[in-house]
C-alpha cells in the first residue's frame, strides 16, 4: 500500500527516484533478494530518511540510486538521467557531477587538508570553485579556522563535517549520506544532522541518509521504511518517538513469525 | 605460535610474492655463479689434462717457449740450449718410448685480405713431426696432408675455415721474420685447448719451424712418453741425467697437469668473485624489499599481533612467530633460487658455447658448496632482515587489538635516524673530499672508505631527502597530471620511510652504473684529447701482439709511396744521475718530429734535438731544476756515460714521455732500443691508398696494424664500453629486484589505502584515473632514488677522477648528459612497468567493498 504513495508523492519534482528496482545476490540456494520491486522517489529540496533493519536492503537500496552498485532489473534515475546501462565512465563522471556523499566513515584523504579534501570533487572534475559559495558552506559547517588542518588533527565530529562540506561545495543534485552519524559521539551526530537539516532548509539541497537510529531520522522530513527488500511504511514529520515506535512494530513481528 | 605464523605465510602469499622473488633472484644469481664457474673450470682442467695426456716428462728450455705443448708467448731471447742431438739422447732412455722435440712460437696467419685471423695472443706455429707413415698422431689431418717443405703449411680446422682457406690455397702467414706465403697442404683437427677455445695454429715442419719461431737446430721443448712400467718420476730422473744442466727446466706430466689446475682455478676464481660481487648487490637490494614487506605487513597487523599479546603470547613469541614466517619464505626463495641458479649455469654454459664452439664443454658442476652456500645465504639474509620488524612487532601493545580501525597515522620521529645519517654522510663525504684533494695510495684508500659511508649515509637519510625532492616536481605534477598528480605526490611522501627503502633498491643500481658511466666516459675522453692533441701522425705502425718490431721496417715505411714522414719511436730505459733511478727516454727523427709529434714548447725549441740535445716535460724540469743548458748525466743501457744537454721544456703531455731525444743520439749509445711503434705522416693525410701503400712497403705481414690515432682511440672506447656493457648486464639483476620492490610497495599501499581508493572512485574519479594515481606515484619513487643515484655516481665519479687525474694528465670528469638523461627516463620506465599491475588492481577494486573496509 504504501509503496505507492511513496513513489506518487513525489512524481512532480523528484531528485532520484527508483521504478520497481530489484537486486540479487547470488544464485540457485545462495540467492538473496536485497531489493524487490521497489518503487520510491525522493523529493528534490526534501530531507529523506531511509531506515529499517538490519539486512532490509537499506543501504543496498542507496547504492544502486547513487550509481555505486548495479541493479538487477527496473529503473533508477537521477534528475533526468536513467543509470540502469549506464557505463562505468558515465557514472564516474554522474556521481562526480551530480551526487554528493557522506559516509559513515569519514573517508577523507589523509595527505590532503580540510580545504583540498572539501574542493576535491572540482579538482578532479576540473572545474572552477565558486568561492562565495565555498565560503558560505565551510562557514555553515563551522570550519572556518580549520581549513589548513590535515584530518588527523581534527576531532571525528569535525572530519565528517568536512566530508559533508565536500558533498555540498559541488552543489550536487541530491547528497547520499550513509550512516553519517555512526562513529560520532551524540552531540557531534547532533550537529551534524541539524546542518544536514539546515541545508535543506536554507540552500534547498536534497538530501537522503540511511541510518538506523531514530533519533537521526526525526531530523528528516519524511522517513521511509524497508524491510525485507521492501517499502513498507512511510512517516512524514517524524518524530524520534514516532519513528521508534514504528520500528518496535519490526522487532515485534520479527519475533512473532 | 609457529601454526599462527606458518597461517600467515600462507594467509598472505600474494603479498609475500615479490619479496620471494626477491630472495630467489638473488640466490638463484649466486647459485648460478657457483654452478657456472665450478662447470667451466671442471670442463677446462678436464681438457688440458688431455692434452697432457702422453706428456710423461717435459723439457723445456728456459726463457724459450716454455709451459709444454701450448705453453706461454715468451720471446725465444736467450739461446735455446735444446738440440736435435739432445731430443736423440733423451729418446734412447732406457725408460722412454718415445721423445717429441717441440718447436713453438708466434705464428700470425693472414685471411684473404691480409688481415691477421683471430687474436695475436693465441696466434701460435709449432712443428709437424711426421712418423713412417707421414702422419702425427698429435694433429690428424681432416683434409691434405701434414708439411714437408719450407713452402707447405697445414692448419687447424676453425682458423681454415674462419678464413675461408682449403688445401691448395696460397696462405700469408709470418712468424718472428717477415711475412712469407705458403701452399696449404692439409687441414687438421686438434683438441689442444688453446687452438680450440678460437686460437690459430700453423704447423711447418720442424727445419722451417725451428728457422721461423727459433734458431736453427733448436727445439723449445721436448716431449717424453714413458714406457709401460716406469713411473714419470723414474723417467724425470733420468732425463735429468742427459739434458743440458743449462737453461732447461724438467717436469712431470702430474706437474704440468697440477700447475694447470692451479691456473685455471685462479682465472676461474676471478671471474667468480666478480660476479659474487655483483649477486651480493643483488642480494643487498633485496634487503630493502624483505624489510620493507614485513614492516609494512606488521603495520597492516597491527590488531591482530595485539590480540596475540592480549590472549597471552609473550613479546618473544611475537617476534619468534614472524621470524618463523621469514624462515619459511627465506627457505621456499632460497630452494627455488638455487633450482633457477642451476639453471642460469646451465644456460650460461650452453650460450657460450653457441658463441665459441671451442670452448671445453663437460657437465654442469653442483658442488656441496653451492647448495649449502646458496640455502643459508637466502635463509639468512631473509631472516636477519626480518630481524628489525619483529622486533617492533613485539612492542605493540596488547592495547593496539581494541583501539579503533584507523591506521595510526602518526610517524615516529626521524630524528635520531636523521642524526646518524649525517655523521655517517658527513665522515663519508669528508674522506671523499679529503681523497679528491689528496694524492697517490692514500687517497685512493680514503675515496674507498668514504664511498661507502657515504651510500650509507645518503640511505639513512634519504626518508629525509624524499620530502623537498619529491616537492620540487609537486607543481609540476599537479599542472600536467591534475588532481591525480597531486594525489601522488603526496601518497609517495605520505611514508617516508616507505618511499626511501623502496627507491634506495634503484640508487643503489644507478650509484654504481651512473659512476662507472661517468668515469668511463671521462677516461676515454680524456684519452681522446690527450692522443689527439699529441700527436700529428696520421698512422702509427705496430705489432699486432705489441712485440719488437724490426728495425729495417722504418727505412720500408719512409720510403712508401704518399709517405711524408716517418719516424720510429726508440725506446731505451738510462740511469740518470740525481733523479733516482732510471728514466724512460724516448727517441724520434729529429728531422720528422715537428709533423709527428705536437708539443706546447714553455722555453728551447724542438730544433734542439737535431743538435743531440733532449727535451724534457716541465713537471720534469721543475722537480729537477733543470732549464734549457743544464745538463744531466746519464749512463746507456749497454755502454757507457751519456751527458745530456737540455734544450727545451715542454708543457706535460702523456702522449710523450718526460724525457725526449733523437734516435741518433740514443742509438749512437744504445744499439737496440725497443722499438714498438713507427709514426707516419702522410702528404695527403689518412688515406685508404696510403695505408695499403704502407702495408705493400712492408711485406702485407698480417701481424703488422696500420692504425690511425682514431683506430687506436676507438679500440680503447670499444674496450671501455664493452665493459660497461658488461657491468650493465650483471647490476640489471638488481634493478629487476629494484622493480620487484616498487611493485611490493605498491601492491601494498593499493591494499592499505582501500578506502581511499573507493571514495575517490565515488565522488567521481575515473579508473583512468586512479591508475594515473599509482603510476605516476611509482613513477615518482622511482626517478626519486633514480636521482639520488645518479647524483650520488657523478659526484663518486667526480672524486675518484681526480684521484686518477694523478695518474693520468687531462683526466677531468665528464658527465655524459644524455647517458644520465637516458637513466632518469629508464628509470621513469621502470616506475611505470613497475605500477602496471598495481595500478591494474587499485582501478578495478569494488566501490562498495573499499569503502567498507576496516
Amino acid at each position: 500500500m504504501s509503496t505507492s504513495t511513496a513513489y506518487a508523492a513525489h512524481t512532480g519534482l523528484a531528485a532520484a527516484r527508483a521504478t520497481g528496482l530489484n537486486k540479487v545476490y547470488g544464485e540457485g540456494e545462495t540467492r538473496v533478494v536485497a531489493l524487490d520491486d521497489v518503487s520510491v522517489a525522493f523529493g528534490q529540496g526534501e530531507f529523506t530518511a531511509i531506515m529499517g533493519p538490519s539486512g532490509s536492503g537499506k543501504s543496498t537500496l542507496m547504492h544502486c540510486m547513487a550509481g555505486l552498485d548495479k541493479v538487477t532489473s527496473g529503473s533508477a534515475t537521477i534528475g533526468d538521467t536513467e543509470l540502469v546501462g549506464l557505463k562505468d565512465k558515465q557514472l564516474t563522471k554522474l556521481r562526480r557531477d551530480k551526487i554528493g556523499f557522506v559516509f559513515q566513515a569519514f573517508n577523507l584523504l589523509p595527505t590532503l587538508t580540510a580545504l583540498e579534501n572539501i574542493t576535491l570533487p572540482m579538482d578532479i572534475a576540473g572545474t572552477k570553485v565558486d568561492r562565495a559559495w565555498l565560503d558560505r558552506v565551510v562557514e555553515t559547517v563551522g570550519l572556518s579556522g580549520r581549513l589548513s588542518h590535515r584530518p588527523a588533527q581534527l576531532s571525528g565530529g569535525q572530519q565528517q563535517r568536512v566530508a559533508c562540506a565536500r558533498a555540498l561545495a559541488s552543489k550536487p543534485e541530491i547528497i547520499f549520506a550513509d550512516e553519517p552519524t555512526g562513529n560520532l559521539d551524540s552531540r557531534s551526530g547532533a550537529e551534524i544532522l541539524s546542518f544536514l537539516r539546515n541545508s535543506v532548509r536554507e540552500l534547498g539541497q536534497t538530501v537522503v541518509m540511511v541510518t538506523h537510529d531514530p533519533v537521526a531520522a526525526s531530523y528528516a522530513d519524511r522517513v521511509v521504511f524497508l524491510a525485507d527488500g521492501r517499502i513498507v511504511d512511510e512517516l512524514h514529520r517524524p518524530t524520534a518517538d514516532t519513528v521508534l515506535d514504528r520500528m518496535r512494530r519490526f522487532d515485534a513481528k520479527g519475533r512473532t513469525s | 605460535m609457529y601454526r599462527t605464523a606458518l597461517r600467515n605465510v600462507l594467509a598472505h602469499k600474494g603479498r609475500l610474492l615479490m619479496t620471494a622473488l626477491a630472495v630467489l633472484l638473488g640466490t638463484a644469481f649466486v647459485a648460478g655463479t657457483l654452478v657456472f664457474s665450478d662447470t667451466m673450470g671442471r670442463a677446462m682442467r678436464d681438457s688440458y689434462s688431455t692434452s697432457f695426456s702422453d706428456v710423461s716428462v717435459l723439457v723445456s728450455a728456459t726463457g724459450a717457449d716454455g709451459g709444454g705443448p701450448t705453453g706461454g708467448d715468451d720471446q725465444p731471447k736467450e739461446r735455446a740450449s735444446l738440440t736435435g742431438a739432445t731430443v736423440e739422447q733423451l729418446a734412447a732412455l732406457p725408460g722412454a718410448e718415445r721423445a717429441r722435440g717441440v718447436v713453438s712460437g708466434f705464428t700470425a696467419v693472414a685471411d684473404k685480405k691480409g688481415n691477421l685471423v683471430g687474436q695475436a695472443w693465441s696466434a701460435r706455429g709449432a712443428n709437424f713431426v711426421p712418423d713412417g707413415s707421414g702422419a702425427d698422431t698429435r694433429y690428424p689431418m681432416a683434409e691434405g696432408r701434414g708439411p714437408r717443405t719450407g713452402g707447405e703449411i697445414a692448419l687447424n680446422r676453425q682458423a681454415a675455415d674462419k678464413a675461408g682457406y682449403h688445401v691448395g690455397d696460397t696462405v700469408r702467414v709470418a712468424g718472428n721474420g717477415a711475412a712469407r706465403d705458403a701452399v696449404l697442404t692439409g687441414v687438421f683437427t686438434t683438441d689442444d685447448p688453446q687452438v680450440t677455445s678460437g686460437g690459430t695454429l700453423v704447423l711447418m715442419d720442424t727445419a722451417t719451424a725451428q728457422r721461423e719461431l727459433l734458431e736453427p737446430g733448436r727445439f723449445s721443448s721436448v716431449v717424453l712418453t714413458a714406457k709401460a712400467g716406469t713411473t714419470e718420476a723414474q723417467l724425470l730422473d733420468q732425463a735429468r741425467a742427459k739434458a743440458p744442466a743449462e737453461g732447461t727446466e724438467l717436469k712431470t706430466g702430474q706437474e704440468l697437469k697440477d700447475e694447470q689446475t692451479r691456473m685455471v682455478a685462479d682465472s676461474v676464481s676471478g671471474m667468480k668473485t666478480m660476479l659474487l660481487v655483483f649477486a651480493g648487490i643483488s642480494l643487498f637490494v633485496g634487503i630493502f624489499i624483505i624489510v620493507n614487506t614485513f614492516t609494512m605487513l606488521i603495520a597492516q597487523r597491527i590488531k591482530e599481533l595485539a590480540l596475540l599479546r592480549a590472549v597471552g603470547a609473550s613479546r618473544g613469541q611475537v617476534t619468534k612467530s614472524v621470524l618463523v614466517e621469514a624462515l619459511a619464505i627465506g627457505v621456499v626463495a632460497s630452494v627455488g633460487g638455487l633450482l633457477a641458479g642451476v639453471g642460469i649455469g646451465a644456460g650460461l654454459q650452453s650460450l657460450l658455447h653457441a658463441f665459441n664452439e671451442g670452448l671445453p664443454t663437460g657437465s654442469l658442476v653442483i658442488a656441496p658448496v653451492t647448495v649449502v652456500g646458496t640455502l643459508v645465504t637466502g635463509v639468512v639474509v631473509t631472516v636477519l632482515s626480518a630481524l628489525l620488524p619483529a622486533v617492533r612487532a613485539s612492542r605493540i601493545p596488547p592495547v593496539a587489538a581494541m583501539s579503533s580501525g584507523d591506521q595510526p597515522s602518526t610517524q615516529r620521529g626521524l630524528l635520531i635516524r636523521n642524526s646518524i645519517g649525517v655523521l655517517v654522510a658527513g665522515s663519508g663525504l669528508g674522506l671523499i673530499l679529503a681523497g679528491a684533494n689528496g694524492e697517490g695510495s692514500n687517497a685512493q684508500h680514503m675515496l674507498e672508505l668514504g664511498a661507502p659511508l657515504t651510500l650509507i649515509g645518503v640511505f639513512v637519510l634519504l626518508p629525509l631527502l624524499s620530502r623537498p625532492v619529491i616537492a620540487l616536481v609537486g607543481p609540476v605534477l599537479a599542472r600536467v597530471f591534475g588532481t591525480p598528480g597531486k594525489l601522488a605526490r603526496l601518497n609517495a611522501v605520505r611514508n617516508p620511510r616507505r618511499t626511501a627503502s623502496t627507491a634506495a633498491a634503484l640508487t643503489i643500481g644507478l650509484t654504481l652504473v651512473t659512476a662507472l658511466t661517468v668515469i668511463g666516459n671521462s677516461v676515454t675522453s680524456a684519452v681522446t684529447s690527450m692522443v689527439g692533441s699529441s700527436m700529428k701522425a696520421d698512422y702509427v705502425v705496430g705489432m699486432a701482439d705489441g712485440r719488437e718490431l724490426s728495425t729495417d721496417l722504418t727505412g720500408l715505411v719512409a720510403k712508401a709511396d704518399g709517405v711524408k714522414a716517418a719516424s720510429q719511436v726508440d725506446n731505451v730505459w738510462w740511469d740518470i744521475e740525481g733523479v733516482g733511478g732510471s728514466r724512460a727516454i724516448e727517441g724520434y727523427d729529429a728531422a720528422a718530429f715537428d709533423q709527428l709529434v705536437n708539443l706546447t714548447m714553455k722555453s728551447g725549441s724542438t730544433a734542439a734535438l737535431g743538435q743531440d740535445q733532449v727535451l724534457v716535460n716541465d713537471e720534469f724540469a721543475t722537480k729537477h731544476r733543470l732549464s734549457v743548458g743544464s745538463t744531466l748525466r746519464a749512463t746507456a743501457d749497454q755502454g757507457g756515460p751519456v751527458t745530456l744537454t737540455v734544450g727545451g721544456v715542454f708543457e706535460r703531455n702523456d702522449g710523450v714521455s718526460p724525457i725526449v731525444a733523437s734516435n741518433r743520439l740514443i742509438e749512437s749509445h744504445d744499439a737496440h732500443p725497443l722499438v714498438q711503434q713507427i709514426l707516419v705522416k702522410g702528404a695527403d693525410g689518412p688515406t685508404a691508398a696510403l695505408k695499403q701503400s704502407i702495408k705493400d712497403a712492408t711485406g702485407r705481414n698480417p701481424v703488422m696494424e696500420v692504425r690511425t690515432l682514431k683506430d687506436m682511440v676507438d679500440e680503447f672506447s670499444r674496450i671501455i664500453s664493452t665493459m660497461l656493457n658488461l657491468m650493465y648486464g650483471l647490476l640489471g639483476m638488481a634493478v629487476i629486484v629494484a622493480v620487484l620492490g616498487v611493485i611490493n610497495t605498491l601492491a601494498m599501499s593499493v591494499f592499505e589505502r582501500k578506502r581511499e581508493i573507493g571514495m575517490l572512485r565515488a565522488i567521481g574519479l575515473e579508473r583512468r584515473g586512479i591508475k594515473r594515481m599509482i603510476r605516476l606515484e611509482s613513477v615518482v619513487i622511482s626517478v626519486f632514488g633514480a636521482l639520488i643515484g645518479v647524483l650520488l655516481g657523478c659526484f663518486l665519479a667526480w672524486a675518484a677522477t681526480r684521484v686518477l687525474a694523478s695518474e693520468l694528465k687531462g683526466l677531468t670528469t665528464v658527465i655524459p648528459y644524455g647517458s644520465v638523461l637516458l637513466f632518469l627516463g629508464l628509470a621513469a620506465l621502470v616506475g611505470m612497468v613497475a605500477a602496471l599491475w598495481p595500478a591494474r588492481r587499485a582501478s578495478r577494486l569494488d566501490i562498495l567493498s573499499s569503502i567498507k573496509t576496516d
